[in-house]
């Protein structure tokens, strides 16, 4: 398994923010995170990243352990999206792209900029402020960043929060067919349930900070008798018991 | 370390300066305007103290070198802001880059944009009041880097306050420098000072660096013991500030605040 998480728990204070989950990611598939706000999605995600120390349990990649791999060695194969964070306003995308590229020490940069930039319909503003972006444009450029190094591990959290369904739909068809065309493990956290029908490979329900349902979007469907993921979410999010 | 790193993380900062004259001007002014200010009280010093008359511009010189410690420690402060104001926080920490690479960056960039406002104000001294800080000959570098090395550690202070409370902090930021002044003699003696106050002053290098200063100045005496003491007593508060950096750093992966850091 590229990716093991196991009996992972985040503490604050007397709250447990996540609590006790375990779950495999295999290479080259896309796992849906799902659950309500403040469910523990997000610091899932941030242990994943490193960026929150768990209070107990281990994160595997590639057969070893986050704890003990090199900072910079795991987080040169990662990257992150998501619409809660931004890229500096004042610099214009390509200075950002720039920056970003440096910093994941990406070789051929120009090369690999032009190319993303070409992919994700970018170019025609290229030398604006990022600040002076519409919201579709940013989560583009913040998508292009997020690919700069071409992680074999991206972390996707809401990437179509905001958008028009135009570009919402081109975002989502961009990261398909890159999943596609690269082999990169994908952890995409969501409140759109067409989104997760359509990208994920299989799902984990979270709640409350414990993970209660697991499996592909139909096995969960037909588990909990109801017609699509929407519902299927729903009925688990307002359920007063955990399911698993 | 990786100075691509070391230097993309600069060019962020130098981009921001760039696209904006705005900044350039902000950056100019205020060092400027404190020349104006504190030139004319420094020449009416001259013109009614005994003390002052052999010195012009003591004070005038005193008042440039406080303002490149300013200037540097909230560069420093500044550079960290940014990316919280910006949100651009949680991008930076997910990049492979190391603490001690961002600590280096924000440091070099610092002395950059404290330069782009200290050397104006301080060529305009020079025909504006007939002070020129370059009259303190070497020893200035030695000064100036004791002064660099102490504007950096309450840059990393602040900034660790900044990981450990959050934006929260930001007011102490700009008040740490003014708090520190007072004890820092930068415009009078440490004779000023009552005795209790002299003892805590001297563990400060600014006490040893304005001291030197005025020796200099007034006497032309440079006792390179006082300078050493001044970069010695400047390395051990930078090597704290350091560990405290890398502590608040630990601290803020355990309170989970790293991620979503933001206004």
């Amino acid at each position: 398994m590229f990716i093991q998480i196991k009996n992972l728990t985040k503490n604050y204070n007397n709250t447990k923010a996540v609590n006790n989950i375990s779950f495999d990611m295999e290479k080259n598939k896309t796992i849906g995170l799902l659950g309500p706000n403040g469910c523990g999605k997000t610091t899932s995600i941030g242990m994943l990243l490193g960026l929150i120390k768990p209070t107990s349990g281990e994160i595997i990649i590639d057969n070893k352990n986050l704890e003990n791999l090199k900072r910079n060695d795991i987080l040169a194969r990662i990257n992150f999206a998501s619409p809660y964070i931004e890229l500096p306003k004042k610099l214009t995308v390509r200075q950002n792209l720039e920056v970003y590229g440096r910093l994941y020490g990406v070789k051929n940069l120009k090369k690999r900029v032009d190319e993303i930039s070409e992919d994700l319909n970018i170019k025609n503003f290229y030398d604006r402020k990022t600040g002076e972006l519409s919201s579709g444009q940013k989560n583009r450029v913040s998508l292009a960043k997020s690919l700069i190094n071409k992680p074999e591990i991206l972390f996707l959290d809401e990437p179509t929060a905001s958008l028009d369904p135009d570009i919402g739909d081109f975002v989502r068809t961009y990261i398909q067919k890159y999943k596609d065309e690269n082999q990169v493990t994908i952890l995409l956290a969501s409140h759109n349930m067409v989104e997760v029908e359509r990208l994920c490979d299989s799902i984990i329900m979270m709640k409350n900070g414990r993970i209660i349902d697991r499996g592909t979007c139909d096995q969960i469907i037909k588990k909990h008798g109801r017609n699509n993921l929407e519902e299927t979410f729903l009925k688990l999010a307002r359920s007063k018991n955990e399911f698993q | 370390m990786n100075f691509n790193k070391i230097y993309a993380l600069a060019l962020r900062h130098l981009y921001l300066i760039g696209n904006s004259l705005p900044r350039i001007i902000d950056l100019i002014y205020w060092p400027t305007v404190q020349i104006f200010l504190w030139g004319f009280i420094s020449k009416f010093f001259t013109l009614n103290s005994d003390y002052y008359s052999d010195t012009v511009g003591i004070i005038l010189t005193a008042a440039i070198l406080y303002d490149f410690l300013f200037r540097v420690s909230i560069s420093f402060n500044m550079m960290f802001l940014e990316e919280i104001w910006s949100r651009n926080f949680t991008n930076l920490f997910i990049a492979p880059i190391k603490i001690n690479e961002i600590i280096t960056s924000l440091t070099l960039t610092a002395i950059l944009r404290a330069l782009i406002g200290m050397i104006p104000a301080a060529i305009l001294a020079i025909p504006l009041f007939g002070v020129s800080v370059f009259q303190l000959g070497l020893p200035l570098l030695f000064l100036l880097f004791s002064l660099y090395l102490f504007g950096i550690t309450l840059g990393l202070l602040v900034t660790s306050g900044l990981l450990r409370f959050g934006p929260s902090f930001e007011n102490i930021a700009w008040a740490s420098l003014f708090f520190l002044a007072p004890l820092g003699c930068i415009y009078y003696p440490i004779d000023v000072l009552p005795i209790f106050l002299q003892v805590v002053a001297k563990g400060l290098p600014l006490v040893h660096i304005f001291e030197e200063m005025r020796s200099i100045l007034l006497n032309g005496d440079v006792n390179y013991i006082d300078i050493i003491k001044s970069i010695s007593i400047s390395i051990v508060y930078f090597v704290l500030g350091v560990i405290i950096f890398y502590i608040s750093f630990y601290g803020a992966k355990v309170r989970g605040t790293l991620i979503n850091m933001g206004e």
